[in-house]
C-alpha cells in the first residue's frame, strides 16, 4: 500500500515561507491570492495490506519522526 | 537515449562534441569502430573541461613549482609546506554553467566538488572562497541568481561545517547570460601524509564509496565546454542535485581511513565521474582497471554501462586499497553508513576493461586515450593596445567628493557584501582570526598559533583592457591581500574563466591573461600549483569578460601579530606606501571612478611594476610583524581615498583626516587606481618614512586618524562616516529586497 | 568537571565545543558516537551544533531519536545538567526535554553574525559567571533558530524565569532579533534549570582573537558551579 502525509504548520503558527510565495505571487500578477501556507508531502510505500492497520502504523510514524506536534498537523492518505 | 550499440554516425559523433578529426583518432586508436559507451569516453576525456586542449599549451608556461611546493597541478589539488610538518592543500574550481541553469544547486555542488578535492588527498577542509561574477543588477535574472547561488554556497558549505572567510562578487552585463561561480577551499594535511591518486599494485582492489549513482548531470563535463544557446534552460536535467550531509559523511569516512594503512590510491569522482576517475587512476599508474559495472551501486533501475560511466552523481569516490585491506576499510565506511563496493581491480593490460552483463562494454587502452588527447595552438589575436588617459583629460566632478566617495562605496561593485557572507557560517570551527569583509579572511591552525591567509581576486575590466597587465594584477592583487595581513604569500590557484577559445580574439585573452599571470608569479615567487579552466562561457556570441580568478594562500607564524584595515588610534598618521610623496594625480584609466562617474569604460589599466610591487609587499609585511603599524589595508578598487575609509568604517568608530599635497587633481589623487600600495598607520611616522626609504620604497604622509567618524579632505568635510557606512551597506540588501 | 558531547555524523561545532571545554576545565570531554548508549559518569552532557542527520525532515527530528540521546534523557532525569547549542537545542525540544520548537528563521536565510544577549538570570548552573542583566556578544549561526510555542508556554516559561537569554540591540534595549524568535527568546530552561538549549554559540566567543571572550562566563561559571 501506499501512504501520503502530508504535513503543515498549524493555524496560528507564523509560514514565513508560505509568505514569502503569496507575496511572489502577487507580483506574479496571480490576483485573489489570500493567505498561503506551505507543508511538506511525505509518500510511504508500505507492506501492509490492511488499510486500517496501515493507516495505525503511518499515525505512529507522524507522531514519532514525521511531524512535530509542537507546531504542526498532518493528515494521512492511504491508497491501496 | 541511444541504444549502446546504436550506429556511430557523424551525426552521434558530433553530438559527443568530437570533431571528425578527433573521430579519426579514436578509430585509429581503437583500431575499430568504438561502440557507444567507448565514445562517450573519448568524448568526456576529451572535452576541454577534462583535457584542456585549448588552454595546455600556455599552462604549461606557468611556474608550478617553488621550494614549498609538494605537489603542483596535476593531482585533484595542490600541496604547500607550510611549516612544522603541515600542508595546505587547496584548488579553486568552477561550476559556471550548471550555476546559471539551477543556481541553488549548480552552486551547492560546486562547493561539494571543491570540498572532495581537497580531502580526497588527506587533508581537511578549513576555509572556503569563493568568486562570483552576475550580470547587469538591473537583469531580469540577476536577483534569482545570486538568491540561488549565495544559498547554496551556504547551504552546501554550512552543512559540512567549513567556514566560508573570504570571496569577491561584481556585476557586469557581459555576465547576462554567463554567470561565474569559481569555489576554492583549503585543507590541512600532514605534510608527509599525502594521498595521491596513481594507481599501483596490479591484483588490488578498485572500491567505490560515497552516494549511489544516478543518472544526474549526464554529460555536465561536454556542457561545461560549450556555448550557451536559447534551449540552455532545457539542459537542466543534466544539472546535478548535492547532498553535503553524504559529503560531510564521506569526508569524516575518507579522513578516518586515511589513518590508518589502507589506501594505495584515491579520487574523487567530479566532473565524467567514474570515467575520469578510473582513467586518471589508470594512467597515472602506468596501469590498466577493469571494473564489473554490476558491482556500482545504482540508484535507478536499469542504468546502462554508458549512463554509468557518465554520470555525474555527486559525494562519490573511487579508491584502490589492497584485498587484505577491505574488510577494515568497509567497517568505517559501514559506521558512517555509506555504500562500499569492490567494483573491479588493478590490472597490468594498460587498459580500461568494463563489463556489464557478464559482457566487455569497453576496452580502451589508457596511455593514448590519455596522452593523445587533443592539444590545439589555437589561433590567437593580442588584444589591441588601449589608449592612456591623462588625469588632466578627466574633469573634475560635479558633485563633491565626499558624494563621489559615497557612489562609488556604494554602486554595486563596491557595496558591502555583508547580506552575502552573514549567509555563509564563517565562524564553525572556531579558528576564524579574520571574518570575511577584510582584505584576506584568515584561519588559526588548531593547536598551533599559525594562520594561513586566504584570498580570491580579479579585476576583469582590467584584463579585458590589457590582458597581460589584468593577469599579472589579479596575481599581485592576492599578493597584496595576504601581505596586508602579515601573512607570507606562498602558491597561488587559478580558475580560467573565458569566452569561446575558437575565436582568436578570446584566444588572445587567454594568452595575455596567463602571460601576465606567469610574469607576475615569478616575479613574486608565488607558484601556481593548481587550477581549473572554463571556456566557452558566451551567449549568443558574447562573451564574458575575460576572468583569470586567482586564489592566493599565505601562512603567518604568530595569529597574534595579524594586521586588520580597522584604524586602532585617533592622532595616529595614516602613510602610503608605494606611493611617492610628490605623487598630485592618479590613474584614471580603467578605473571605478571613470565607469561609475564619467560612465566610461574605458583607458589601459594601471600598470604594474612587479619589481616594486615586491619591494613594498616585503617591506609591509616586515613592519607588520615588528609592530611598526597598527593597521594595514591594501589599496585597490576606487584608490586611495576609498581604501582609507574602509579602514574607517572597520573601526566602526575612528575617521580620517586626509591630506592631498598642495596642487593635486584631488578627484585623480583620491580615486586613481595606481597599483602595488598599502595604507598603513603609525604613532611614528618619521620611523617609518625612514624605514620605506631605506628599503627603496616611496612613501607618503597623507594624514591623521580622527576621533569619531569624521572624513575630511585638506580640512574640508567629506562625509561623515554613519552616512558613508548607510549607504555602504543598504545597497546589496534594498536591491534583493526589492521586486525582480 | 568532567562532560561528554555527543557526537552526531553531522555535527560540527562539536570540535568548537571541545576546545571551549578544555579551556575552562582544563581536560578533555568523552565524545559519544550517536549510536551509543552508554555515557560515562560525567557532571555535564553537550548536545553540540551542527546538523545531525542532515537535518532533512526538522532540524534534529532524528537526532532527538538516536540511542544515546536515550541515554542523555535518562541522565538528565536524573539530575545531570545538559547543555544544547544550536542543533543540540533543536534536538532538545524536539526530544521533548525542552517545551516549543524552533522553526526556520524569518529572513529564510541562514544567519551568521554576532549578537547581543541579555543573560536574564545569573541563578543557574550555566549563567552564574554572568551578571543578571548582562548584556554579552556572542555570535549565532543557523538556519532554523525561529522560536516558537504558545502563548500559555511563553508566559509561563516568563512567570518561572525559564528564560535564559533574550536578543537584544547593544543597549541591551528590545531589538535586533535575528530570526523572529517569540518574545526575542534565544535560550531557555528546563523546569529545574539543568538543561538549557540556545541557539548562539559561546564555544564560538572564548578568546581575544575571535573578536570577544563574552562566550567564556558561560563555561566558567559551569566549572565553578559543577566543581
Amino acid at each position: 500500500m501506499k501512504a501520503t502525509v502530508h504535513v503543515t504548520l498549524k493555524s496560528g503558527v507564523l509560514d514565513p515561507q508560505g509568505k514569502a510565495i503569496g507575496h511572489a505571487l502577487s507580483t506574479l500578477g496571480f490576483s485573489g491570492v489570500g493567505e498561503v501556507r506551505q507543508g511538506k508531502v511525505i509518500e510511504i510505500s508500505l507492506d501492509e495490506t490492511d488499510a486500517a492497520k496501515a493507516e495505525a502504523d503511518v499515525k505512529a510514524m507522524c507522531e514519532r519522526l514525521l511531524a512535530n506536534t509542537v507546531i504542526e498537523n498532518y493528515s494521512i492518505r492511504i491508497d491501496g | 537515449m541511444t541504444l549502446p550499440n546504436a550506429a556511430i554516425t557523424d551525426e552521434v559523433v558530433a553530438e559527443h562534441g568530437l570533431t571528425q578529426d578527433e573521430y579519426q583518432v579514436v578509430l585509429r586508436i581503437l583500431g575499430r569502430e568504438p561502440n557507444l559507451t567507448e565514445l562517450g569516453i573519448f568524448s568526456v576525456m576529451w572535452s576541454e573541461h577534462c583535457s584542456y586542449k585549448s588552454s595546455k599549451r600556455w599552462l604549461k608556461t606557468l611556474p608550478t613549482d617553488g621550494p614549498n611546493v609538494i605537489q603542483g597541478p596535476g593531482e585533484n589539488a595542490g600541496v604547500i609546506d607550510i611549516g612544522e610538518g603541515l600542508a595546505a592543500v587547496f584548488k579553486i574550481e568552477s561550476h559556471n554553467h550548471p550555476s546559471f541553469i539551477e543556481p541553488y544547486q549548480g552552486a551547492a555542488t560546486g562547493v561539494g566538488g571543491i570540498l572532495r578535492d581537497v580531502f580526497t588527498m588527506g587533508a581537511r577542509p578549513i576555509a572556503n572562497l569563493n568568486a562570483l561574477r552576475f550580470g547587469d543588477p538591473d537583469h531580469p535574472k540577476t536577483r534569482h541568481l545570486i538568491s540561488g547561488v549565495v544559498g547554496g554556497i551556504g547551504g552546501y558549505g554550512n552543512c559540512v561545517g567549513v567556514p566560508t572567510v573570504a570571496g569577491e562578487v561584481n556585476f557586469h552585463p557581459a555576465y547576462n547570460g554567463n554567470i561565474l561561480v569559481n569555489a576554492m577551499t583549503v585543507g590541512l594535511a600532514q605534510a608527509d601524509r599525502i594521498f595521491y591518486s596513481a594507481a599501483a599494485g596490479p591484483g588490488n582492489s578498485v572500491v567505490y564509496v560515497g552516494a549511489k549513482t544516478g543518472r544526474d548531470g549526464i554529460h555536465g563535463a561536454t556542457m561545461a565546454s560549450k556555448e550557451f544557446d536559447e534551449d540552455s534552460e532545457e539542459k537542466r536535467p543534466t544539472v546535478q542535485v548535492g547532498d553535503p550531509f553524504t559529503e560531510k559523511l564521506l569526508l569524516e569516512a575518507c579522513l578516518e581511513l586515511m589513518e590508518r594503512d589502507c589506501i594505495v590510491a584515491i579520487q574523487d569522482m567530479g566532473a565524467a565521474g567514474l570515467t575520469s576517475s578510473s582513467v586518471e587512476m589508470a594512467d597515472k599508474g602506468g596501469l590498466g582497471i577493469e571494473l564489473d559495472l554490476d558491482r556500482v551501486p545504482v540508484r535507478e533501475e536499469g542504468m546502462t554501462a554508458y549512463e554509468i560511466m557518465l554520470s555525474e552523481s555527486q559525494e562519490r569516490m573511487l579508491m584502490i586499497i589492497r584485498p587484505e585491506s577491505a574488510d577494515e576499510a568497509r567497517a568505517v565506511f559501514e559506521k558512517w553508513d555509506l555504500d562500499f563496493a569492490v567494483i573491479g581491480s588493478v590490472t597490468e593490460t594498460g587498459h580500461i576493461v568494463l563489463k556489464k552483463d557478464g559482457v566487455v562494454q569497453c576496452d580502451i587502452p589508457v596511455e593514448p586515450l590519455v596522452g593523445e588527447a587533443p592539444e590545439y595552438d589555437r589561433p590567437h589575436t593580442p588584444t589591441a593596445p588601449q589608449p592612456m588617459i591623462a588625469a588632466a583629460d578627466v574633469a573634475a566632478p560635479k558633485a563633491s567628493l565626499g558624494e563621489v566617495l559615497a557612489l562609488l562605496m556604494s554602486c554595486p561593485d563596491m557595496a558591502s557584501r555583508r547580506w552575502i557572507w552573514e549567509q555563509y557560517d564563517h565562524l564553525v570551527m572556531g579558528d576564524t582570526m579574520i571574518r570575511p569583509g577584510a582584505d584576506s579572511g584568515v584561519v588559526r591552525i588548531r593547536d598551533t598559533d599559525r594562520g594561513l591567509a586566504v584570498t580570491v581576486d580579479c579585476t576583469p575590466r582590467y584584463c579585458l583592457a590589457d590582458p597581460k597587465t589584468g593577469g599579472a594584477q589579479a596575481v599581485v592583487e592576492t599578493w597584496r591581500n595576504i601581505t596586508a595581513t602579515g601573512a607570507t604569500p606562498l602558491a597561488a590557484t587559478n580558475n580560467l574563466n573565458f569566452g569561446n577559445p575558437e575565436k582568436p580574439v578570446i584566444m588572445g585573452q587567454i594568452v595575455g591573461c596567463v602571460t601576465g599571470m606567469g610574469d607576475a608569479c615569478r616575479a613574486l615567487d608565488y607558484p601556481i600549483v593548481s587550477g581549473n579552466v572554463s571556456l566557452y562561457n558566451e551567449t549568443e556570441g558574447t562573451a564574458i569578460l575575460p576572468t583569470p580568478v586567482i586564489g592566493g594562500v599565505g601562512v603567518i607564524e604568530n595569529v597574534n601579530k595579524l594586521a586588520t584595515p580597522a584604524l586602532k588610534a585617533a592622532g595616529e598618521t595614516l602613510v602610503v606606501l608605494g606611493q611617492p610623496a610628490d605623487r598630485k594625480d592618479g590613474w584614471l584609466g580603467c578605473s571605478l571612478y571613470l565607469r561609475e562617474v564619467e560612465g566610461r569604460e574605458e583607458g589601459a589599466p594601471p600598470p604594474i611594476d612587479l619589481a616594486a610591487e615586491r619591494r613594498t609587499g616585503d617591506l609591509v609585511r616586515a613592519l607588520i610583524a615588528e609592530g611598526a603599524v597598527s593597521a594595514c589595508h591594501d589599496v585597490s578598487d576606487g584608490g586611495l581615498l576609498v581604501a582609507v575609509a574602509e579602514m574607517a568604517l572597520a573601526s566602526k568608530t575612528f575617521g580620517a583626516d586626509v591630506t592631498a599635497p598642495e596642487g593635486a587633481v584631488a578627484h585623480a589623487w583620491a580615486f586613481g587606481e595606481d597599483q602595488g600600495r598599502y595604507v598603513v598607520t603609525t604613532s611614528d611616522p618619521a620611523g617609518l618614512i625612514a624605514r620605506a626609504e631605506s628599503a627603496g620604497v616611496p612613501a607618503a604622509t597623507v594624514g591623521t586618524v580622527a576621533d569619531g567618524g569624521r572624513l575630511t579632505l585638506n580640512g574640508m568635510p567629506l562625509i561623515s562616516g554613519e552616512e558613508l557606512s548607510r549607504r555602504h551597506e543598504a545597497w546589496l540588501p534594498k536591491y534583493m529586497a526589492a521586486e525582480s | 568537571m568532567k562532560s561528554a558531547i555527543i557526537v552526531f555524523p553531522g555535527s560540527n561545532r562539536d570540535r568548537d565545543m571541545v576546545m571551549a571545554l578544555r579551556q575552562a576545565s582544563g581536560s578533555d570531554p568523552a565524545m559519544i558516537w550517536h549510536k551509543e548508549t552508554e555515557i560515562p559518569d560525567v557532571d555535564l552532557i553537550v548536545v553540540p551544533g551542527g546538523f545531525s542527520y542532515g537535518d532533512y525532515l526538522r532540524a534534529g527530528a532524528m537526532g532527538a531519536l538516536s540511542p544515546a540521546m536515550r541515554t542523555v534523557k535518562e541522565r538528565s532525569d536524573k539530575g545531570v545538567p545538559v547543555l544544547g547549542v544550536c542543533n543540540g537545542f533543536q534536538i532538545l525540544t524536539e526530544a521533548g526535554m525542552l517545551p516549543g520548537a524552533l522553526m526556520r528563521n524569518s529572513g529564510l536565510k541562514f544567519v551568521c553574525k554576532t549578537v547581543h544577549l541579555k543573560v536574564e538570570t545569573s541563578q543557574s548552573l550555566f549563567t552564574s559567571g554572568y551578571s543578571d542583566g548582562q548584556v554579552i556578544s556572542v555570535p549565532v549561526a543557523h538556519n532554523d533558530g525561529n522560536y516558537f510555542a504558545d502563548p500559555d508556554t511563553l508566559d509561563r516559561l516568563e512567570d518561572r524565569g525559564q528564560v535564559a537569554f533574550r536578543y537584544v540591540a547593544a543597549d541591551g534595549k528590545p531589538g535586533n532579533n535575528p530570526n523572529g524568535s517569540q518574545r526575542d527568546i534565544a535560550g531557555i530552561y528546563n523546569e529545574t534549570k539543568t538543561v538549557l538549549g540556545l541557539m548562539p554559540h559561546p564555544e564560538n566567543a572564548i578568546e581575544a582573537l575571535h573578536g570577544g571572550t563574552d562566550g567564556r562566563g558561560l563555561f566558567d561559571g559551569l566549572v565553578k558551579a559543577l566543581h
